[in-house]
């Protein structure tokens, strides 16, 4: 049996503030699935992702990336082995398109050929390529434009797992609908074991190949999307009565 | 406006040494500042307990005055003493608030989204800081490093009252000649030096935070830089002195800078050793740290005053007696004290000459019975020496409605003239006293201590060159207080340059060496 990208065994963890965000929570990802994670605000998403490349450690249990604990990872290597998107993007505002989707592979010491090769690469994969966006700076991109150069700049040097924190949360519903038919097209191509958290309900059965539901500090529905869409839990049933509907006449 | 332009080409020469010699001071030490600051600010910025109480204390540092904080560093052992040592280190502590807190600002300002994605992309806390923390801060740290060349430029110019040189040298002997021209001379070009280096490290501040650097502004920026140094390494050659050379000082007044130049001059001509001056510092005990510490070898001090404000000695008003106590208590800390030279620079207590004959004044207890309508004026040493002003009210039982007004020497006589006081404590030797006519009065009590002048010198100097002493020696009794008070005279009222006065008053007084052929 292949060892699965990520695994959360048991995992609790409790924020500075005294508030126990996850407690004996249990997740497996597996090589190349994306997970849509869905909860509300403060329900503890954030944390499991900072929790996969070591920004938070786990209080109790383990968690487990390409089936090693994170905490007997030298948290560098991890970190360069899983590209992060931020909730709000957090580009460089000093470094320009190039220089920000270029920022690993430098820090990785490649040669400048390589990098320049790459970043047109990754330029053309988000759909970028058209244009002179490479030169441009981030505060001259539309919204659209900056989660993609977020999405290239996490896959710079093609780790195998990536994750996304309410990527497309802040962009109208257009766009949102846009980049969500691109980023398929994308993981298409390149097979990344992802996890992706947002609270819209609609985004994970949009997104993901498996839904979570998480609530409480634990994980209360975790299937592929039409088997959650069934489920008779109250608060999953909630969740799934707040996406809107087409008022009709 | 012309007689500042006629000092300027006559002086030429001088002032772009003095010139380079600012500019020195300001480059070298905002570039330490910068050195020390910037590591400081990361270092603090990432530890807030230490920021806060840190930031006290350079704000405390930064509030003490300049001329305090000479004074303070004066008797510190590898930082302190006189001359550009002590003005670095001095314009580097100044420099650091600065630089410190612009440096924090800058870092705490980044956005921790930003931060969060750099450390999520796997950057060392180094490559953090290099790459993404120190580029966002860099407009910030520039904006303090502007503030710390621009202050840098105003405290240099104090600098010249230790003997640092820069263009504050004009400025304090301006204000000893009472020559508005030579203060000008000096505080025209260190403001348009301060104007220009606002001007182009704003315009850096300006590149760095538009931060749209294309490639040809990366290239001015570069020439910029390579301007900017090739004008630092001219002024470092500007300033470097020479070594292996006699240092003469002299204090901040009129007379010390004429006898500083005798000495000199004396020196060059019938020694042959290069001297280098160091006039115009700022005081006594100044002169006397420097020459205990090797950083003066000679410099002309009053008997009196040495007995008094130097070794704290009882007061005595027996001539020979005190020269030979003084010259004892030199011996045993190293320094010879040459012959008298042949004027008594006593205190002269002055009131306006029209005063005196309408009044009928001619001692000071003439003086006393007027006093209590009076206001007095005195410089700063006056008030607190022993020998001074505390003495001198008991002496003569002299009371005055208001306690008296402290203020430079040099302007208290000004003072006088215009009748903003009444009574001051000036110079017996002052030329000013003719110029402005002004009446001294009698100690008919006898209460000063004589004040003969001599050259004091390190003995070790003069053990190493003889014909320093001989040279020396040919000065003793060869100034009368009439050639004296002449020579002050001119440097003060008449304005003339002090170099071309005394270089006359050595040819027509005083023989040359036989010169041995070689």
């Amino acid at each position: 049996m292949p060892v699965p990208a990520i695994e959360f065994k048991d995992v609790s963890f409790t924020r500075s503030g005294g508030n126990r965000v996850l407690d004996r929570f249990s997740l497996t990802v597996d090589t190349g699935d994306v997970l849509a994670l869905v909860g509300r605000s403060g329900s503890g998403k954030t944390t499991v992702l900072k929790l996969v490349n070591r920004l938070l450690m786990p209080e109790g249990g383990a968690v487990l990336v390409e089936g090693r604990d994170t905490r007997e990872w030298e948290p560098i290597r991890l970190r360069r082995r899983v590209g992060y998107v931020l909730q709000d993007v957090g580009l460089f505002p000093h470094l320009t398109v190039a220089g920000n989707v270029g920022v690993v592979p430098r820090l990785e010491g490649w040669p400048v050929e390589r990098t320049a090769a790459r970043v047109d690469e990754l330029l053309e994969l988000v759909g970028l390529g058209a244009g002179h966006l490479a030169t441009r700076w981030p505060d001259e991109l539309s919204g659209g434009q900056r989660q993609r150069v977020g999405v290239a700049r996490a896959l710079a040097i093609d780790p195998p797992v990536l994750l996304m924190d309410e990527p497309f949360g802040a962009l109208d519903p257009l766009t949102r609908a846009e980049l969500h038919t691109e980023f398929r097209r994308i993981q298409q191509r390149v097979r990344k074991s992802v996890v992706i958290v947002t609270h819209d309900m609609g985004e994970a059965f949009a997104l993901g190949d498996r839904v979570g539901v998480l609530e409480g500090g634990h994980l209360i529905a975790c299937d592929r999307p039409a088997l959650v869409a069934a489920s008779r839990e109250p608060i999953v049933r909630k969740l799934l009565d707040a996406l809107p509907t087409v008022p009709r006449n | 406006m012309m007689k500042l332009f006629d000092f300027w080409s006559a002086h030429r020469g001088e002032l772009a040494g003095l010139l380079g010699q600012h500019i020195m001071l300001v480059t070298a030490s905002t570039v330490v500042a910068v050195a020390i600051g910037v590591p400081l600010g990361i270092f603090s910025a990432r530890r807030p307990r230490l920021a806060s109480p840190l930031m006290g204390v350079a704000s405390i540092v930064q509030t003490i005055p300049s001329l305090a904080m000479f004074g303070f560093l004066l008797p510190v052992p590898l930082v302190g003493g006189v001359g550009a040592r002590a003005a670095l280190v001095v314009l580097i502590l100044y420099g650091l608030l600065p630089i410190v807190r612009t440096t924090i600002a800058g870092l705490r300002t980044i956005d921790p989204a930003i931060r969060e994605a750099g450390v999520a992309m796997g950057m060392t806390s180094n490559e953090l800081l290099r790459q993404v923390e120190l580029p966002l801060a860099l407009p910030s740290i520039v904006a303090g490093v502007r503030v710390a060349a621009v202050v840098g430029v105003g405290s240099a110019t104090i600098a010249a009252a230790i003997g640092a040189g820069g263009l504050g040298e004009y400025i304090y002997r301006g204000l000893s000649m009472v020559d508005t021209t030579v203060i000008l001379a000096g505080a025209i070009p260190a403001a348009l030096l301060a104007l220009a280096v606002d001007a182009a490290l704003l315009w850096a501040e300006r590149q760095l935070s538009a931060r749209r650097r294309s490639p040809s502004r990366r290239t001015a920026a570069a020439a910029a830089a390579l301007v900017a140094a090739i004008v630092v390494v001219t002024g470092g050659v500007a300033a470097r002195r020479t070594s292996g050379a006699i240092i003469v000082g002299s204090k901040n007044f009129t007379e010390q800078l004429v006898l500083g130049e005798l000495v000199a001059q004396i020196i060059e001509r019938d020694a042959g050793v290069p001297v280098h001056r160091r006039l115009n510092l700022g005081g006594t005990l100044i002169c006397d740290g420097a020459l205990l510490s090797g950083d003066l070898d000679v410099y002309v001090e009053y008997t009196g005053t040495a007995l008094t404000a130097v070794f704290h000695a009882p007061i005595s008003t027996d001539e020979a007696a005190v020269y030979d106590t003084v010259r004892t208590l030199y011996a045993r800390t190293g320094r010879t004290l040459l012959p008298p030279l042949g004027f008594n620079n006593t205190f002269a207590i002055l009131v306006r000459g029209a005063d005196a004959r309408a009044l009928r004044l001619r001692t000071i207890d003439d003086a006393a019975r007027e006093s209590v309508h009076w206001r007095a004026g005195f410089g700063y040493e006056f008030v607190e020496r022993p020998d001074g002003y505390q003495g001198l009210a008991r002496a003569y039982g002299l009371r005055f409605p208001d306690p008296p007004r402290v203020m430079d020497l040099t302007l208290s006589y000004r003072a006088l003239a215009s009748g903003q006081v009444d009574l001051i404590a000036g110079d017996a030797t002052a030329g000013l006293i003719k110029g402005l006519d002004l009446a001294p009065l009698e100690d008919n009590r006898h209460y000063f201590p004589p004040y003969d002048a001599a050259a004091v010198a390190r003995a070790e100097t003069l053990l190493r060159y003889p014909q320093v002493r001989l040279a020396l020696e040919k000065l003793s009794g060869k100034i009368s207080p009439d050639d004296m008070r002449a020579l002050n005279y001119a440097a003060d009222v008449e304005h003339r340059d002090i170099r071309a006065i005394v270089s006359e008053f050595l040819e027509t007084k005083i023989t040359r060496a036989a010169r041995t052929s070689p």
